[in-house]
């Protein structure tokens, strides 16, 4: 039965090193006319892409195993990699399979790159989808559902037949099952983190950036259930949840370093678009009226979106982690992003209030070095198992 | 993000210096900026509340028509730059916890709260009664309320100001901020100063606002004379300090202006180049735009770097991050929170690639600059992401040579003045060698005989 574990771990491992994106074009050669559009992080509504009959795709950067040679001619030493990354991927015609891209607010940096690519691939359909920080149902609910039409329209003018309510509302659906699916991943992990090592369900949600929705949902339930078959040494480690990986990806050696050196990880803020909406989306009624309530009302909380009050700081991160178990946190932020390291020192006086351990440490998606993360992992792991004992 | 305001004197040093020149306006405008420090000391003693809100979206006329005391912590950070008290500050912030990747307007705001809030002026900075979020085009102003917020514990507002990624504003942009500002901003600012909200009043600073934005048009665009009566840059920053502070809108940044524009007027009568600290510059060499916030810990270094080569910045992008009023924008009275709207969500770093390359490449031609220089700031992530596309679409559209230097707002530990004068030096003999391969004849003859 670990084999066959191994046989999923293999292919989730193969569309998470293809860089060229080999699976999106199949998709695409599967049937005429099909197309593909990209987004980048934190959320965008993938379901009216869907609806479009596209394929919405991910996109993280480059990784630890693609060589930016050109992207670097973009950016000073002080920017983040993800945008020089995605900008060799867009150079070397990586993304050529992608007919369009949506660049959601997330930062300036991110913000800027959807000009960039207005200006570099002219061809293409470019995007930059703001959504609301106003959270009223008449004010930035009002603002949200224009947004999301006027997305509609342009997807429907692509696809050259307009996006109905139905076809949205079926997506929807679809995008629930997908959802609650990744809700019972999570669960899986936070109750057994040694079935379910992140290493391994950190590729099975990458997945979810290049496959239909449909297929990733299978994914998701074949893993829980293959996995669950065979029991798999517990270890005495720390458990600990993972935050400010929500952009800028990390290598996945460094999941596996924080794993090796003592840690489950059993919450994280990975590809957070995967679950960005906490609940079940409603299937009747005004479909984008139904997305636009469930993003102002029930969804995630990461840097990019603006907290109402003071008092909310951080209570989205202390009760996932609490509703994951977890003993302690690591930040872990990818360097020059501002989103995560401006809102660090104030998650970070939330746990001490709490008290709540944490750690803190910056990567970027190539980082090569582990030795030093493998050894502050292990410090805290070991730091959290001397006081949990006292 | 950036911001204008007062240049101080030079920096005490050993040996004598001259006295530092400024025109009689830029005198004016420095007791206007130390007198706005000075009402924000005394504020609460005279039971007036503070409205903390930042440069770009700026909503001054609103603001005051609750009364309010206005800071404007960009502001603040520049000036504690300015006086060389902001290394300090930041280190502070870093060692309680900042990283040292993030804006460092934001560490010196923060450094500051940390050594006891004591303002530029050195008079006390007391705690906001209300942070006045106005969220345009620069993601970092939100994490930096909400840092302020946890610290003071402070009631903050937010106004979203959604970007133009499509180069416009739609309608649906402009009603969006519209009703925030009737249904969230105006039911915050009438809570916490407990004055009611009265549209005429509003209108009346709108009339006061509009004067001045006339007349600093004016004036930003006198450099396309030859030669320049100003600079656009360096000496910009003394010109847009009140409007883009705490005097929009109010009758002494009326007279501000007014003063300005006849000393200018005078300027171009008389044929004569900018004023510098030391003195007015009388053989103009280059005539320069510039992309990007100056550097504020050696200001005055780095604007000598520039008149001592002959250099004038004729139009900076940086002079418009608190409005785009030679793009046309003025406030306008009969449609008071429709104008607002408008005035936000046109500001500078607002304003999509395609319009931030559109409007350098006017000013090139319409300043008849000899090139575009981009002064990158590591803090600010709004204004440096992709300016190195910015560089090569402006020289490929205009023909014209660009050059690229780095620096910070107001962390000293990135101002290398070396580097900077080795690429501007470079960057004028580029310009010099352009010269005169296009003023001489063609290198390869047509026929030869």
């Amino acid at each position: 039965m670990s084999q066959t574990v191994q046989q999923i771990m293999a292919q989730c491992q193969a569309l998470f090193e293809d860089l060229r994106f080999n699976t999106v074009k199949e998709w695409k050669a599967a049937a005429p006319g099909r197309k593909a559009i990209g987004y980048m992080p934190v959320y965008v509504p993938r379901e009216i892409v869907h609806a479009a009959g596209m394929l919405p795709v991910g996109i993280l950067g480059g990784g630890d195993q693609l060589e930016v040679i050109q992207g670097d001619a973009y950016y000073q030493s002080y920017i983040c990699r993800i945008p020089r990354s995605t900008i060799e991927l867009g150079l070397t015609g990586r993304l050529d399979c992608l007919d369009g891209m949506l660049f959601p607010s997330i930062c300036d940096v991110i913000r800027n790159l959807s000009g960039m690519w207005q200006i570099m691939f002219k061809d293409k359909y470019v995007k930059y989808f703001d959504v609301p920080q106003n959270f009223e149902d008449g004010i930035g609910g009002e603002f949200y559902v224009h947004e999301m039409q006027l997305l509609r329209e342009d997807l429907g003018k692509l696809a050259g037949k307009p996006v109905t309510d139905d076809a949205l509302r079926a997506s929807i659906a679809v995008y629930n099952e997908n959802r609650r699916a990744i809700r019972e991943l999570y669960a899986y992990r936070a109750a057994k983190p040694w079935q379910a090592p992140t290493s391994e369900v950190y590729l099975v949600l990458r997945a979810g950036m290049v496959l239909p929705p449909e297929a990733h949902t299978a994914l998701v339930r074949d893993y829980i259930a293959i996995t669950d078959a065979v029991e798999r040494p517990k270890r005495d480690n720390a458990r600990i949840a993972l935050t400010g990986g929500f952009c800028e990806q990390p290598p996945l050696g460094l999941i596996k370093s924080i794993e090796m050196a003592g840690c489950y990880i059993v919450d994280d803020d990975f590809m957070l678009v995967l679950r960005w909406l906490l609940d079940e989306v409603p299937t009747q009624g005004d479909p984008l009226e139904n997305l636009s309530k469930a993003f102002l009302h029930r969804s995630a909380t990461t840097a990019s979106k603006y907290e109402l009050r003071k008092e909310e700081k951080g209570q989205f991160l202390m009760q996932s982690a609490k509703k994951a178990g977890a003993e302690g946190v690591i930040f872990a932020a990818p360097s020059f992003c501002d989103p995560a390291l401006l809102e660090r020192p104030m998650l970070q006086a939330v746990l001490a209030r709490h008290k709540v351990p944490y750690t803190a440490f910056k990567y970027a998606e190539n980082t090569g070095q582990m030795a030093p993360i493998r050894e502050q992992a292990g410090t805290f792991a070991d730091s959290i198992k001397l006081w949990s004992a006292e | 993000m950036s911001t204008p305001v007062q240049m101080m004197p030079p920096q005490p040093s050993k040996k004598p210096v001259a006295p530092v020149q400024k025109e009689d306006a830029m005198l004016l405008q420095k007791e206007m900026i130390n007198r706005n420090y000075h009402d924000l000391a005394i504020a609460h003693d005279q039971g007036r509340k503070i409205c903390a809100t930042f440069v770009p979206g700026n909503l001054n006329e609103l603001v005051m028509c609750f009364d309010f005391a206005r800071s404007l912590p960009e502001t603040n950070a520049l000036q504690s730059g300015l006086r060389k008290k902001s290394g300090k500050f930041i280190m502070d912030a870093e060692r309680d916890g900042h990283s040292e990747d993030v804006c460092t307007y934001v560490k010196t705001d923060l450094g500051m709260m940390l050594g006891g809030d004591i303002g530029p002026t050195g008079e006390p900075l007391p705690k906001p009664d209300l942070l006045l979020l106005s969220y345009t085009g620069c993601f970092t102003f939100m994490k930096w309320f909400e840092l302020i917020r946890q610290k003071y514990g402070c009631e903050a507002t937010m106004l979203h100001v959604p970007y133009q990624g499509d180069g416009r504003v739609s309608k649906n942009m402009r009603d969006y901020v519209v009703k925030q500002l009737k249904e969230t901003v105006i039911p915050a600012l009438e809570r916490v100063s407990g004055v009611k909200f009265d549209i005429d009043r509003l209108r009346e600073y709108m009339k006061e606002s509009v004067k001045a934005e006339e007349d600093l048009v004016h004036v930003l665009q006198s450099a396309k004379h030859r030669p320049s009566p100003i600079d656009g840059y360096f000496g910009a920053v003394y010109y847009i300090g009140p409007i883009f502070t705490a005097f929009r809108g109010t009758p002494e940044a009326t007279q501000f202006y007014g003063v300005l524009r006849g000393e200018i007027d005078e300027r171009v009568r008389e044929g004569k180049g900018p004023i510098t600290p030391e003195g007015e510059l009388t053989e103009e060499k280059y005539r320069l735009v510039v992309e990007g916030p100056p550097n504020w810990t050696s200001f005055r270094d780095f604007w000598k770097m520039f008149y001592d080569e002959g250099a004038v910045v004729v139009a900076s992008t940086y002079a418009k991050v608190g409005g785009t009023y030679d793009l046309g924008f003025r406030h306008d009275p009969e449609h008071p929170l429709e104008s607002l709207a408008d005035y936000c969500l046109g500001c500078y770093t607002n304003l999509n690639f395609s319009q931030r390359i559109d409007m350098i490449c006017k000013y090139i031609d319409e300043y008849q600059a000899d090139g575009l220089l981009i002064n990158s700031i590591k803090s600010c992530n709004s204004f440096s992401a992709g300016q190195l596309l910015i560089l090569r679409e402006v020289e490929k559209r205009t023909g014209k040579p660009a050059a690229f230097i780095e620096s910070d707002l107001v962390d000293p530990r990135y101002f290398s003045a070396a580097n900077i004068k080795n690429r501007l030096e470079s960057y004028f003999q580029m310009i010099k060698a352009k010269r005169v391969a296009q003023s001489a004849p063609s290198a390869t003859p047509m026929t030869t005989h």
